[in-house]
């Protein structure tokens, strides 16, 4: 019914990427289950640094998920004909996205067993309780939406009428599910790094950076695997908007730090101090931010020149490059770094264990094959032509 | 002024009747129970850690050596710690170290995150926890800005080695914290702190009564509490 014989593979190639994922998907779960009978005691979170590598992946895919209003909007709102054919790209890569995230907070559960409470007691006054609300929601709107808009071009008829308002329903909330994700974190009392208005714009400037450089990631790869030409027009236009969301979210990074450092306030410098410099000796994350940094300041060198970003090679360099940063910068600091100092002030530090970085690994193999199989059946209804652009 | 007798009798039954009514209305109205810490009295016993014991003996807390792992509900703790932003140079040889627990805050911000009301503010005042709902997201201990909640990482029963019985032990993946011992409230004892402690440091009463001992002390000494400023309302006073 959903075109899912179009995802059995016939190449040797395929097949291998596939058992691949499933090898990685498999060592995750084995880690998983050790993780149910031993506890959370098996990562290397800890009283003071309650949540680490999963939250923080949950954060930086919400934002991945969120990005493809970037192709959603201009297509549906401005006519943009360029994205016609990559708008399901956008679409399939946000649930991809959406799924991975409410994986990584399963994982994070201490007692998975009662998810349901969530449910049994809904509690409006928990912003947790709006997030499962806007990214159940937003699972749904994409799932349908790719779904019909491909099922109509699969038999080359118009799209139901009534899609088009669910279409546009998706464009708020979009926006919404990385809002809310951004209030889980900025309206604690206790946790200055967090608290802070900028937050929710910032992790959205993140986002359409990040979404869209993985998309044009995506394409290419499409385009060389499929032996087609890259689709000219979507990539340089996603790349611009690469381009000013990585400039606005840079630029909100340094709004940051001005406020912290100008003003002195020890509460609003110190988790900031232990990313980039260090506290009492403990520097761990020091490498990693200022290797985020780099990396996002050279990415906007390259993606600033139009002639180095319409060079393919250059731009996937770019591109891999603000992923990266932007990976660093919510998958792994802004979360752990925020519970350093804690509140009574000790400097407490954190590393992945193996199994929690392989459970990691494995609900990003868990995403990377729904993506596949979500992608192969787009293929086939395409006969092979995914990426080119309706003249 | 003549008084008739039937006058007499329907006021002395009116007056007799108000205050009963009074004193009705104070036991029904909600306590709102506190703690008064003095670091000094405390301080007389450097070495002392009788209310952990106690504490932590009454409500099955697992004795865990790993300070990552660590639970605790009641600790004690240096003034700079406890007070963060209020310390100097000097702070530490001035003021004794404080025992810190949870504020029962009036406004209390893990309440507020909690999403499955596993956590929840009672009439009294007192910050609750049902261990069998907790689903262990940890959203509450992120909130709490004194750090006084714990976690389960891993089973605590094999760390707890003379259960009591009357408590319930709890299972892993759970956040657990100081309940102001409202199991004893209920049969009128003090918390099990409170009664331990040797240099009677530790003061429970109820602030919605005036003549209580917590409003006592609270009237006639200089006090304190943490980060008030972030509009928590925390029921835990510092005496000075």
């Amino acid at each position: 019914m959903f075109m899912i014989e179009k995802a059995i593979p016939r190449t040797r190639a395929y097949t291998l990427w596939l058992a691949g994922l499933a090898a990685v998907i498999l060592a995750g779960v084995a880690c998983y289950l050790r993780q149910l009978s031993q506890g959370l005691a098996i990562t290397g979170l800890s009283r003071d640094v309650t949540w680490g590598l999963y939250i923080a992946q949950f954060t930086f895919l919400v934002g991945v998920a969120a990005s493809a209003v970037m192709v959603v909007l201009p297509y549906y709102l401005h006519h943009t004909k360029a994205f016609a054919r990559i708008t399901i790209l956008g679409e399939f890569l946000a649930i991809s996205a959406v799924t991975m995230c409410m994986l990584f907070i399963f994982v994070d559960m201490g007692q998975p067993t009662r998810v349901l409470n969530v449910m049994l007691y809904p509690t409006p006054h928990s912003i947790m309780f709006w997030d499962m609300v806007s990214l159940g929601g937003y699972l749904l709107l994409n799932a349908t939406i790719a779904l019909v808009t491909l099922r109509a071009e699969r038999e080359e008829t118009a799209p139901p009428r009534w899609i088009k308002p669910v279409i546009i329903l998706s464009i708020p909330w979009a926006v919404s599910i990385h809002t809310v994700t951004a209030f889980l974190y900025s309206g604690l009392p206790g946790r200055p790094l967090w608290l802070t208005a900028i937050l929710a714009p910032r992790f959205l400037a993140s986002a359409f950076a990040s979404g869209p450089a993985l998309l044009i990631l995506l394409c290419l790869v499409i385009a060389r695997l499929t032996s087609k030409p890259v689709p000219r027009e979507a990539v340089d236009k996603l790349g611009v908007i690469v381009t000013y969301a990585t400039a606005v979210s840079v630029f909100f990074v340094l709004m940051e730090f001005f406020t912290a450092f100008y003003s002195g306030i020890p509460d609003h410098t110190e988790s900031l101090r232990y990313m980039f410099f260090g506290l009492e000796g403990h520097a761990p994350l020091v490498p990693w931010m200022w290797l985020s940094m780099l990396l996002g300041a050279g990415s906007l060198v390259l993606l600033l020149v139009p002639r180095w970003r319409r060079n393919d090679t250059l731009l996937a360099a770019a591109c891999a490059m603000v992923f990266f940063s932007l990976w660093i910068d919510k998958g792994i600091g802004l979360i752990v770094a925020a519970f350093v100092p804690s509140p009574l002030g000790a400097v407490t530090e954190y590393a992945p264990t193996l199994p929690e970085a392989a459970i990691s690994l494995g609900i990003w193999a868990l995403g990377a094959l729904i993506l596949t199989f979500l992608y192969k059946i787009a293929l086939s209804v395409r006969s092979g032509s995914l990426l080119e652009s309706v003249k | 002024m003549i008084i008739s007798r039937q006058a007499f009798l329907r006021l002395s039954g009116c007056s007799f009747l108000a205050g009963a009514a009074r004193k009705l209305k104070a036991a029904l109205a909600p306590a709102r129970w506190a703690m008064v810490v003095d670091p000094a009295a405390c301080a007389r016993q450097p070495n002392c850690t009788k209310c952990i014991t106690a504490c932590h003996q009454a409500h099955n807390v697992p004795s865990i050596s790993d300070s990552r792992r660590e639970i605790h509900w009641i600790a004690k703790e240096p003034f700079d710690r406890a007070f963060p932003g209020q310390e100097d140079e000097y702070s530490r040889e001035r003021i004794a170290p404080a025992m810190v627990l949870c504020n029962h805050c009036d406004n209390p911000p893990c309440v507020r995150v909690c999403p499955v009301q596993a956590t929840f503010k009672r009439e009294d005042g007192i910050v609750g926890m049902d261990f069998h709902r907790c689903i262990g997201c940890r959203y509450c201990m992120a909130a709490c800005p004194y750090g006084s909640r714990s976690f389960n990482w891993q089973d605590p029963r094999p760390f707890i080695h003379n259960p009591n019985p009357d408590f319930p032990t709890r299972t892993k993946g759970v956040v657990e914290k100081c309940t102001f011992c409202s199991e004893r409230l209920g049969t009128g004892r003090a918390p099990a702190c409170v009664e331990a402690c040797p240099e009677k440091a530790l003061t429970f009463g109820n602030l919605a009564d005036p003549s209580s001992p917590v409003r006592q002390l609270l009237a006639s000494r200089r006090h304190i509490r943490r980060r008030p400023e972030l509009g928590t309302g925390p029921n835990v006073y510092y005496l000075l």
